[in-house]
């Protein structure tokens, strides 16, 4: 019974005696945009780690397109889109190239991965520099390409980790509403970032302060819930809180 | 402010190496391990040599012969072969380097004529062992019948009195403990500054600092002090070792030999800043490093090979290696024990050598920054 | 296995993209060879000699002659006696100091023995012990040439024959050796640092969150490094043949199977490296030292077997020892299976050890 694309249950990510990640619980549904917000350091970048099967957990039960983590990872890999906060490309690969390579590493091939990667090309409207080297274009452009490339095989879910940490305020737009396009498909995005107005895109958010999660539910419902107007001072007051707490 | 922003930095720069304790380890390892190594292992003395005899004569005194080159310590005896033809397989199989062949009536002849031919086939793949080894033999056999025939060895009309100068007791050390610190501070320094520049350039980090208040120079002389640091332990270290494990006297001033070993630290500083302007990844700084300096060192500097024997261009060439000149220093401090003035050439030059690599490092730089 | 060729594809365009690896792979042979090869030699080709001449007799002068002829020797005038001789000496411009006494012909003539003294400049002790040979051998033949009776008599006379090596070339030596340092540099080397390059800069995460196996990536990336030092070793072979005219005795397919065993250790190990260093200039140094301490044992200048016995048994689990063993023998002397089976055998089981120990270690890493 896939309802949930996402299961997380009590999950806890220990480094040692420091508690990186403490106790989260979520779901996520089909087609959801899932926002993982917080300071740097607040847990995201671990948990997600651990979403894609990069980290295994401490304790606490995992299921990524309805596949466990602890049995089940070869399963959870093939079928999960994956960018990273480096935008992890080859720079002395060509886009096409990059394209190319990560399709063949998902097991498209031949006829099936050229079709695959000119329709990206088409759709991230990559015509222009699809044979330059990847070192020799801006970041903003990257990030496209990276998000193209998670993209190639088609997955029920894709893992965004920090996807636009050092891009424009234009190209930031631009890259969300490709986002909501791909969540509009069917897509599942899960997404972190500590840029707390693009809380406001996504479907639900979960702002997680020191390990823990500080506020769980949709922008509009937590705005409501805590008297604030933007996300931002959300996230600031739960901060606060946090501290006096500690 | 810029004063404490630069204490900061270095501070930040022990930090790093300290960390990196593998690294670290290596570094101050290093020295000991390739003297050692060089010491006890790596000899120029031949011994041990598996050696077969093809033995027509089969006598007491050929026999008595076989044990006494198989005693003397040189050789180390396989066996008896059967034929001529068993020599190639002997070799090939690498079961013996050289094969004594005494022909029928080796004693008579001896007793008859007072003379007899031998002889020795070499596994010449490897010359120097070879001709050696042949000598060895030479010189074993003609004691042996020599004094078994109590001939009497007539003195020799001439002989040469030979004095070794300067290493008496023929003390390979005085050969390897000078290169080895050449090459240590040409590695410590050289190119371990010029791969650390490079890493801050490849990781992007670079940028950040000069954008902060720290001036370029204050950026790289504090990537450059604990390198200093390293360097000047290795060559504590080295001369200690020198002295206590190997022998090597302390002839000549110590002051001179730390000044001038400074010097040469100070040319391999500049010199891995340059390279580290000239390197794109921290692989191509490390490359240049290793085949524009190490191999350089090892094989043109004198180290290991005389540069007298080399070839002309390549004799030519090893002049404007810097550790040619700094080996050259070392050998002379350390060992003839002499003072500043027999090494002012050398240190000439190394100063020379050093405005010049700091001159295009400080050119190279400001053509980046444009 | 469609993905690794997939694997494969993109290192072989990265290698070749690479501004750094491919001038390496090209020159490094050809700068390595020239140079070692021509620098390397123990004969002693020019010998700064001071002589000083104290008999002035014709006995006296034919031996000054005999050395002045010899193209190994080069004559330094002396100003002086025997302290500005020596004083040459530590000037460095000569290499040693040969001192004719009074009387020197009146002596040989007559009979009485009569002593010559020479001095040498014994830093560097090879040369010296060979100056010394060399100018003995000189003057000894110099005397028995000059009187009628044999000065000695040596009651035994040795013919030698150098096999393989006739001319005793010592570069003949080197040139495989430093084939062993190429292919090493290539096999281990570069595999380390272009693993642990793509562990920096965050590739190598990219690869980890798809389905692509570790065993997978693992071949992807020592596939081509194998390749690649195949390739180094035959360049390297024919700079060998086309400079000094190396040719290969024994065969040359049995040599490359055993490069391709050696290999799987050099890259297992390169493998290893990577796993233990979190960094580029780490590996770097790391895979330096264990160069350096495994070249040196190997036997690179100076035979093993006059090693010291720890030497000796350490060598046994040094697989650069076995790829100088086989190298050497087969190129110079022809060895062929039957005779190296042995190291065939180790070098086996070193690679089967070495990978296996690589692989496991990789898949505990990354899990």
């Amino acid at each position: 019974m896939m309802k949930n694309v996402i299961e997380v249950e009590n999950l806890v990510k220990k480094f040692g005696s420091f508690v990186a990640v403490n106790n989260l619980t979520f779901t996520v549904g089909k087609g959801e945009i899932f926002g993982l917000l917080g300071a740097n350091g607040a847990g995201k970048t671990t948990t997600i780690r651990m979403l894609c099967g990069l980290l295994s957990p401490t304790s606490g039960k995992i299921s990524v397109a309805g596949y466990d983590a602890y049995t089940q990872p070869e399963q959870i890999r093939a079928n999960i889109g994956y960018m990273s906060q480096k935008f992890s490309l080859y720079s002395d690969l060509t886009v096409w190239e990059n394209i190319r390579f990560f399709g063949g590493i998902y097991g498209l091939w031949g006829k099936a991965l050229k079709g695959r990667a000119l329709e990206l090309v088409e759709e991230f409207k990559m015509h222009d520099f699809k044979d330059i080297m990847v070192e020799s274009l801006p970041v903003g452009w990257r990030q496209r390409i990276s998000l193209a490339v998670s993209l190639v095989h088609k997955p029920p879910v894709i893992f965004l980790d920090e996807p636009t940490s050092g891009v424009d305020p234009v190209a930031r737009r631009m890259f969300w509403e490709t986002i909501h396009h791909i969540s509009s498909l069917g897509t599942t995005v899960i997404v972190t970032t500590h840029y707390m107005d693009e809380a406001e895109y996504c479907h639900t958010a979960l702002v997680m302060v020191d390990g823990k999660i500080g506020a769980l539910g949709k922008p509009g419902e937590l705005k409501q819930k805590y008297v604030v107007e933007t996300m931002n001072e959300l996230f600031l007051s739960l901060a606060r809180n946090g501290n006096t707490k500690s | 402010m810029a004063q404490s922003s630069f204490l900061n930095f270095i501070t930040k720069e022990f930090k790093h190496i300290f960390r990196d304790t593998r690294t670290l380890l290596i570094v101050l390892v290093m020295p000991v391990i390739q003297l050692l190594i060089f010491g006890f292992v790596i000899s120029s003395e031949i011994k041990n040599a598996n050696y077969a005899v093809l033995d027509y004569s089969n006598d007491y005194l050929t026999k008595r012969l076989v044990q006494r080159i198989s005693s003397s310590g040189y050789f180390n005896f396989k066996g008896y072969l059967n034929s001529y033809g068993e020599i190639e397989k002997v070799f090939k199989n690498g079961d013996a380097k050289l094969v004594l062949i005494i022909g029928n009536n080796f004693s008579q002849k001896l007793q008859n004529d007072r003379f007899a031919n031998y002889q020795v086939v070499t596994d010449a793949s490897d010359p120097n062992t070879a001709s050696i080894l042949a000598s060895y033999v030479q010189g074993i056999v003609n004691s042996f019948t020599t004094e078994y025939f109590g001939l009497t060895r007539q003195k020799q009309r001439v002989s040469v009195q030979s004095r070794m100068l300067y290493n008496e007791e023929m003390n390979s050390a005085f050969m390897f403990v000078p290169g080895t610190m050449v090459l240590i501070l040409m590695l410590v320094t050289a190119m371990m500054t010029s791969i650390s520049i490079t890493r801050e350039k490849e990781l992007g980090t670079m940028e950040i600092l000069l954008v902060s208040p720290l001036k370029p120079w204050q950026i790289v002389v504090g990537k450059v002090i604990p390198y200093i640091g390293i360097a000047f332990t290795n060559v504590l270290v080295i001369i200690l070792m020198g002295y206590t494990v190997f022998h090597l006297p302390l002839r000549g001033n110590m002051l001179l030999l730390l000044g001038v070993s400074s010097l040469f630290i100070l040319l391999a500083l500049s010199l891995g800043i340059l390279i580290s302007t000239l390197s794109k990844s921290q692989a191509v700084a490390m490359f240049i490093s290793m085949f524009a300096l190490m191999l350089p060192t090892i094989l043109l500097s004198g180290f290991i090979f005389p540069i007298e024997n080399m070839p002309k261009l390549l004799q030519w060439l090893s002049l404007i290696m810097p550790p040619r000149w700094f080996l050259s220093a070392l050998k002379t401090i350390m060992i003839k024990g002499q003072g500043f003035q027999y090494v002012l050439k050398e240190v000439m030059v190394m100063i020379a050598m050093t405005l010049v690599f700091i001159g295009l490092s400080i050119k190279k730089f400001k053509v980046r920054l444009e | 296995m469609k993905k690794i060729l997939i694997l494969l594809q993109k290192e072989f365009i990265q290698v070749f993209r690479n501004k750094t690896i491919l001038p390496i792979i090209f020159v490094l042979p050809i700068v390595q060879l020239l140079i070692l090869a021509n620098a390397a030699t123990q004969e002693m080709k020019n010998i700064k000699l001071a002589l000083i001449d104290f008999d002035n007799s014709s006995e006296s002068r034919s031996l000054v002659n005999a050395f002045d002829h010899s193209k190994f020797y080069s004559l330094i005038p002396v100003r002086g006696g025997v302290e500005k001789a020596v004083e040459l000496i530590d000037l460095g411009e000569a290499d040693a100091v040969l001192v004719i006494p009074e009387h020197f012909g009146e002596n040989l003539v007559e009979g009485t023995p009569v002593n010559v003294q020479l001095m040498l400049n014994a830093i560097n002790i090879t040369a010296a012990a060979l100056t010394q040979g060399y100018t003995s051998g000189i003057i000894q033949g110099y005397t028995s040439s000059i009187s009628i009776q044999s000065s000695n008599i040596i009651p035994t006379k040795q013919s030698v024959r150098h096999w393989y090596n006739p001319d005793l070339n010592y570069k003949l030596y080197m040139v495989p050796g430093i084939l062993v340092i190429l292919v090493t540099i290539v096999g281990m080397f570069l595999t380390a640092i272009n693993i642990v390059r793509e562990k920096e800069l965050g590739t190598i995460e990219q690869v980890n969150v798809t389905p692509i196996k570790p065993y997978q990536f693992i071949v992807g990336k020592l596939v081509p490094f194998w390749i690649i030092a195949l390739f180094e070793l035959s360049f390297g072979l024919i700079i060998a043949k086309l400079v000094f005219n190396l040719t290969i005795v024994g065969s040359t397919p049995l040599l490359f199977g055993f490069a391709a065993i050696y290999l799987l250790v050099a890259l297992g190990l390169g493998l290893i490296l990577s796993t233990s260093a979190s960094n580029q200039q780490q590996v770097m140094f790391m895979a330096f030292f264990f160069m350096i301490v495994f070249l040196m044992l190997s036997g690179l200048f100076t035979p093993t077997e006059s090693m010291p016995k720890w030497a000796q048994w350490f060598n046994t689990i040094n697989p650069l020892y076995y790829f100088m063993k086989v190298n050497r023998m087969l190129i110079l002397k022809g060895s062929d299976f039957g005779n190296l089976r042995e190291s065939f055998i180790s070098i086996s089981l070193m690679a089967i050890a070495v990978l296996s120990f690589a692989i496991l270690r990789y898949n505990k890493k990354s899990a």
